[in-house]
């Protein structure tokens, strides 16, 4: 079998799998770090119960949920409190109950947000309107 | 396999009381799940009302007073731009013959035509831009105050072309960068693209205070209360003497009345 201008057509298919490839073969053996959101915050550490309004494996997956219920919550029903299952009332505010303890948006938020590709002006938004905590960096 | 009435008739009574159970298992299944509550301290009304009394305002306030406007600004970030197309409003100041076009006689006295009169957004009872809303991002609550929720604001802007006393403001670039006086933390700025207004201080009824604009006249002009209570500070300032509302022919049911 010939193939017509052969030469070139398998340079050039070399030369585009390389390229299409190029992610792969870079990044070989090179593992990004798991993202360690920090707790070491003034509030927390003075915590005895160490509690957030829900157990820490559902505020992993449930947060965002959690925030959106809270937002037409507060905005649309006008109730801003939250009696948690354990009995203690919170405010529904993210600007000023989250980050009271939470006060380490870098270290806490964006770990898992960057990690997961939620890039600042994209989704969450949420820091758009909402003032983050000053942060001692 | 053979089956008699007698038993497909029990076996139908145990499948309705199980199912008949279902509805106490919900109850016990919600006792323990989260409730979300108003806050005990909160203000509440039938309907929110604010009677501005320009006289006192003009006789008792030092002259260029902006006590009220500067209170809100700062209590919710309003930002200052600089220009009047993209000035951000939500208590200002404005001329009586665009506070109450068609009421003047032409006759006023030279100090009503030209002294400033203070205009929000005046709560209405049959809001225009709550019904052109396509979001219902703009709405009534039950107490009367009409409320923004900026998490579902398209920016559409009909709500603007919608109010007849331009209460309402567009934020055509990210306000963050315009916001002149210090930056309250506890309540959050705009973003780009929503529109914004007057809320009637809610957040601060929530917290079982006043609004800022009434709080900070120190000559008392405005008063703030329940219109459906008689014993109610603004029910007390409109029993006393004459009262208008901004274009009442709209049929808008204001709920910021004037006295002059």
């Amino acid at each position: 079998m010939k193939i017509y201008d052969g030469k070139y057509i398998l340079v050039g298919l070399v030369i585009f799998i390389a390229l299409a490839t190029f992610p792969v073969w870079v990044n070989h053996g090179r593992a990004v770090p798991p993202p360690e959101p920090k707790l070491d915050t003034p509030v927390i550490k003075q915590m005895i119960h160490k509690q957030c309004v829900l157990p820490k494996e559902e505020m992993i997956t449930e947060h965002m949920k959690l925030l959106n219920i809270w937002r037409t919550q507060v905005v649309r029903d006008g109730k801003r409190m939250y009696v948690a299952s354990d009995g203690k009332t919170y405010e529904m505010s993210l600007q000023n109950e989250c980050v009271r303890c939470h006060s380490n948006k870098s270290q806490f938020c964006d770990q898992c947000h960057n990690y997961a590709g939620l890039q600042q002006g994209t989704t969450p938004y949420c820091w758009n309107c909402h003032i983050a905590p000053k942060e001692n960096k | 396999m053979e089956t008699s009435r007698r038993t497909f008739l029990k076996l139908g009574g145990v499948c309705a009381l199980g199912l008949g159970s279902l509805g106490v298992l919900d109850g016990f299944a919600k006792a323990a799940q989260p409730k979300y509550v108003a806050n005990p301290q909160a203000l509440s009304a039938k309907r929110w009302a604010m009677a501005i009394d320009m006289k006192k305002c003009w006789e008792k306030g030092a002259s260029g007073c902006k006590d009220c406007l500067l209170a809100c600004h700062s209590t919710h970030n309003v930002p200052d731009i600089g220009t009047r197309k993209e000035e951000i409003k939500w208590i200002w100041e404005e001329k009586y013959e665009n506070v109450f076009p068609g009421q003047e006689s032409g006759m006023e006295p030279e100090a009503i035509r030209e002294k400033p009169f203070i205009v929000l957004c005046n709560h209405c009872k049959n809001a225009p831009c709550t019904r052109v809303c396509p979001t219902q991002a703009t709405f009534k609550r039950a107490d009367g105050i009409t409320m923004m929720d900026y998490h579902r604001c398209i920016g559409c802007r009909y709500c603007m072309a919608g109010c007849p006393y331009g209460a309402r403001s567009f934020n055509f670039r990210d306000p963050r960068g315009y916001i002149k006086t210090e930056l309250n933390p506890s309540f959050p700025t705009r973003d780009r693209g929503v529109v914004e207004k007057c809320n009637f201080c809610d957040e601060r009824l929530a917290a079982g205070k006043i609004p800022a604009c009434v709080e900070a006249c120190k000559c008392k002009a405005l008063s703030f209360g329940d219109l459906e209570d008689p014993d109610s500070d603004v029910r007390k300032a409109l029993a006393s003497t004459f009262s208008i509302r901004r274009k009442p022919e709209l049929g808008t049911e204001p709920g910021v009345y004037y006295i002059i």
